[in-house]
């Protein structure tokens, strides 16, 4: 049963030229298939996991290969002709307009996201069996994951709110498991108790935005929710305030925005192929797909509710800087990465908010191929030595050549180094937020890229370079692990230029025209050309900080070292200079080279070495000031108190807890009479 | 209707004849102090309604509950008691020692149950139809029209005898398995 | 014949029932009382039946079912009373209090 059939839908006018879509044919009427897969191959693998050689992990593979397939054909049918059509059951119906329906829809949007999960998943899947080897209950991690996947396409291929909400909940517990996997450990059964709950708060705002926006306009499709939006419907209107803020709320959690970050540098707790796939296609991403995907409402926001955009703004804006400096103090390798996740989480989230749609899922897209290999690359580094702190490795470049190398191009992409994809995307969200008239966030985000590169040359540096700290002898991973980093180093290079502002590829246009085969026009910004005046002085940021990070990290072969120079005080360099100048007085009655090589060389050496410990030294300063009083004193202060009550009350509760089973039917009793009385006598 | 029309119905003796008798049995059933009588008990509540059930003119449902009921669940009770080994004479220790506020709790119960009834459906009368084929009917509406849900309860019969097995049986120690392999 | 008498007289079997549930100590006279709310909804469900006078019977079918599930329920009731009893030696409600705060 087709739903909404939008075959050949004329969809948007693009400079006055009118894309037209297909219907995808029969790879689009059954894809499905993707949605259902990794289910049976969750059960597959409890009922047979066990007795098979990888313990359950080809099932896994299998099921996601079979799905890339269908994902690769959509598309790059997208990208020849673009493909729209939506596939819907009806499943229950409250009075007689108001429909649930579960199905899959099939648009730019979704074909991005298919592919993106698949694609990333698929890699992961097969490098996990290689981390996963030995490990214990090896098949249950494999059909948890599965699930978490299973769940995420659900998510992605939603037609509407419910079932959107469906798959928000199933990745929800899905990652639970995984955080959790480790529950020998209480640390980490709290760790996957923390980002359950913390989801949970924001899923009551999804929850509620959804059911406000659903019944006041009568539909929970996603297409009618845009179309009313790019009309300025009234009904939608007078809701749009309160609904969209509520889904932005219920978005914040599911993409860790401040303060409701807080659960995922803990998430860190799981297998490292777990935090692999969270931090790059599924998990973290679906809040910025929940503001892509209703984006209409975000777009037309000033004109339907008024002021609110700014609000989210802020919020994806503090999330990219304040959050961004807490990874310059952190030892744990991956919760660098986490950090740095967070950060750029902020990135998309504030240029979906500030109109940008394609500018924030473009860096959504070239973000999952680099994070997935950084964070493979990081499981490769744990797996080799047993550790997860950056103060116990150092010096693996001769050990692990190829993790090296990949690693430093994850970091290379993320940080923005030109031409590798990170720059790409990053640029058009600094153009798009230059445009919109976000001046002042614009350079904030430009200070974010130059933190970026400076706590990825730090990991880089403290990982890879000097001299090796641990135990042991580390050794290059099987080519089980290696191979997904090096498939994945490959996209991280290459994928920049599949959005290049004013670079249409031939036959088959860019990215931008690919996302844009959605019901409604999305009608956001897109650059014309490259404006290289900004793109050189966002990458100017991110070369300073490499620059400073190696200065500061790199040279070094004792880290230990490194860091008592990086806490330095910033007088300290002010004090020498004083001292120099005397000597400089002296050097005046000298030979006339004297004072200008001496001129030079102070140069060199004071003021360049000053500028930089005193860059570093306040950049520290305040990633500390953040760590300590924002995050762990105000955001977890108020989350911990809120906890303490919680528990209180439980302890006080617990007493009626008696264990007597016929007061507890007492109290069915008279409930049950309550009932009865309320409904026959009163009602 | 006044009490003497109602009266004057000779069904309606017969029905306030079975009512106290089930009413005065069925008060036993609770309050018995000895094991066996609150079941044989049951037993005369389930037969007097068995004879409601006869003179509402639905005797494959009141023969169904004297054979089901009276003549397996009854015996299954009894089996059950033995086993339990519990005391089968005079028990004091039989029921709780606070009963206040179980007695006042059942009574709101009944108070509210009988005055909702009594509310909706007031003097209402039942129709007299006559139709002594209602066991025909019954057959028919049991294997058309409900023939899965028919199919369903056998299939929850059958589950339930052998859960019933699962858990009642007992786990051998590994030195009574090998002890019953030897035989 | 009017309907309420039928319904007054189930009330009071099932408000017994209820009583029975709540004072008894022993399972199985717990068991016992239950069997007496069943009862009680059987009568209605009867009595309801010829009050309507259906062409399928429904009342009666539904008395059927709850018969038969509870038949069911005795026959599984009785076998955890059964294990209960063998690794507690007793089979007293008011002992069995593990799932206890």
């Amino acid at each position: 049963m087709r739903g909404f059939l939008y075959d050949l839908a004329i969809l948007a006018v693009d400079e006055g030229k009118a894309i037209e879509a297909g219907d995808g044919g029969f790879w689009a009427d059954t894809a499905g298939i993707m949605l259902i897969t990794p289910f049976i191959a969750f059960l597959a693998i409890l009922a047979v996991g066990k007795k098979l050689k990888h313990n359950g992990g080809e099932i896994a593979v299998a099921a996601l290969a079979i799905n890339l397939l269908w994902a690769s054909v959509l598309f790059v049918m997208n990208m020849t002709g673009g493909v729209l059509t939506e596939t819907t059951f009806e499943i229950a119906r409250i009075g007689s307009d108001l429909v649930f329906e579960l199905g899959w829809a099939v648009d730019g949007l979704s074909i991005m996201m298919y592919f993106l999960v698949n694609f990333v998943g698929l890699l992961v899947f097969i490098y996990a069996i290689g981390y996963m080897k030995g490990d214990v209950r090896v098949h249950w991690f494999f059909a948890a994951f599965s699930l978490f996947a299973g769940a995420m396409l659900i998510l992605v291929g939603a037609p509407n709110l419910v079932q959107l909400i469906i798959g928000w909940e199933g990745v929800g517990l899905a990652s639970y498991f995984l955080i959790g996997f480790y529950w020998d450990d209480l640390d980490n059964v709290k760790a996957g108790n923390k980002a359950f709950m913390t989801n949970k708060v924001a899923d009551v705002g999804l929850i509620l935005g959804a059911i406000i926006l659903g019944v006041s306009i009568g539909t929970f499709d996603f297409g009618e929710l845009s179309k009313l939006a790019a009309e300025h419907d009234e009904a939608l209107g007078a809701v749009a305030l309160v609904g969209g803020l509520l889904l932005f709320f219920g978005a914040m959690g599911k993409s860790a925005q401040f303060p409701l970050h807080i659960w995922l540098p803990d998430a860190m707790a799981g297998p490292t192929p777990v935090s692999a796939l969270m931090h790059a296609a599924t998990m973290v991403t679906a809040g910025i797909y929940l503001m892509a995907r209703t984006f209409p409402l975000f777009q037309n926001f000033d004109d339907l509710a008024g002021d609110g955009r700014m609000w989210m703004v802020a919020i994806g804006t503090i999330t990219l800087f304040a959050i961004g400096l807490l990874a310059l103090v952190a030892d744990d390798i991956k919760k660098v990465l986490a950090y740095s996740t967070v950060s750029q989480l902020g990135y998309m989230m504030t240029a979906v908010a500030a109109g940008g749609y394609t500018a924030g899922l473009f860096h959504l897209f070239t973000h999952a191929f680099f994070k997935a290999l950084l964070f493979l690359g990081a499981g490769s580094v744990i797996h080799a030595v047993h550790s997860n702190n950056m103060s116990d490795m150092g010096g693996l470049r001769k050990y692990m050549p190829t993790t090296y190398w990949t690693f430093v191009v994850g970091s290379l992409a993320l940080a923005g180094i030109i031409p590798l994809a990170g720059f790409w995307s990053k640029d058009e969200i600094l153009a798009t937020l230059g445009h919109e008239g976000f001046t002042l966030v614009m350079w904030i985000a430009i200070a974010g890229a130059f933190v970026t590169a400076f706590y990825m040359t730090r990991a880089v540096a403290l990982t890879f370079h000097g001299e090796y700290k641990g135990h042991g002898e580390p050794h290059e991973s099987p080519p089980i692990m290696t191979g997904p980093l090096v498939a994945l180093a490959i996209p991280s290079m290459l994928f920049g230029f599949l959005n290049v502002p004013g670079l249409s590829l031939p036959g088959i246009g860019n990215f931008t025209e690919w996302l844009g085969v959605r019901v409604v026009a999305m009608g956001d910004y897109h650059p014309e050309s490259v404006d290289w005046g900004l793109a050189a002085i966002g990458l100017a940021a991110a070369l300073l900080g490499i620059a400073l990070g190696w200065r500061l990290w790199g040279p070094d072969k004792d880290t230990q070292a490194a860091r008592d120079r990086f806490n330095v005080p910033v007088l300290y360099p002010l004090l020498r200079r004083k001292y120099y100048i005397d000597d400089a007085a002296l050097g005046i009655v000298g030979a006339t080279t004297g004072p200008i090589a001496r001129f030079i060389d102070w140069t060199n050496t004071y003021i360049f070495d000053g500028i930089v410990n005193a860059v570093g030294g306040m950049t520290k300063w305040l990633g500390g000031i953040t760590y300590n009083f924002l995050d762990q004193l105000g955001v977890d202060g108020v989350f911990n108190g809120l906890s303490a009550a919680a528990d209180s009350a439980g302890s006080s509760v617990r007493k009626l807890q008696t264990g007597r089973v016929q007061q507890y039917a007492s109290g069915f009793v008279a409930g049950a009479l309550i009932l009865v009385v309320l409904f026959v006598f009163v009602i | 209707m006044t009490f003497e029309t109602w009266i004057s119905e000779p069904v309606n003796w017969a029905f306030s004849a079975i009512a106290l008798a089930v009413l005065f049995s069925g008060l036993r059933v609770v309050t018995a102090k000895n094991v066996v009588h609150a079941a044989l008990y049951l037993v005369a509540t389930l037969a007097g309604t068995a004879g409601l059930f006869l003179i509402l003119s639905a005797e494959f449902v009141a023969w169904v509950l004297v054979l089901v009921y009276i003549g397996a669940v009854i015996v299954l009770f009894l089996f059950g008691i033995m086993i339990t080994r519990a005391p089968t004479g005079l028990d004091e220790g039989l029921d709780v020692e606070k009963k206040l506020w179980p007695a006042l709790l059942s009574v709101a119960v009944f108070v509210a149950m009988a005055w909702a009834s009594v509310n909706a459906f007031g003097t209402q009368e039942i129709l007299d139809t006559g139709n002594p084929t209602s066991t025909e009917i019954l057959g028919e509406a049991l294997l058309g029209r409900f023939v899965i849900p028919f199919e369903i309860v056998g299939f929850i019969l059958l589950a339930a005898l052998v859960g019933g097995i699962t858990v009642a049986r007992k786990d051998l120690t590994p030195a009574e398995e090998e002890e019953e392999a030897a035989v | 014949m009017v309907v309420s008498q039928f319904l007054v007289l189930a009330a009071a079997l099932f408000a017994m029932g209820v009583y029975g549930l709540l004072i008894r100590r022993n399972i199985v006279l717990i068991l016992l009382s239950v069997e007496l709310m069943l009862n009680a909804v059987n009568i209605n469900l009867v009595a309801f039946e010829s009050m309507i006078v259906t062409t399928e019977a429904l009342g009666q079918v539904f008395a059927i079912f709850v018969i038969t599930v509870a038949a069911a329920e005795v026959g599984v009731g009785l076998a955890i009373v059964l294990m209960i009893f063998r690794n507690r030696q007793s089979a007293n409600v008011d002992e069995l209090d593990l799932m206890r705060y």
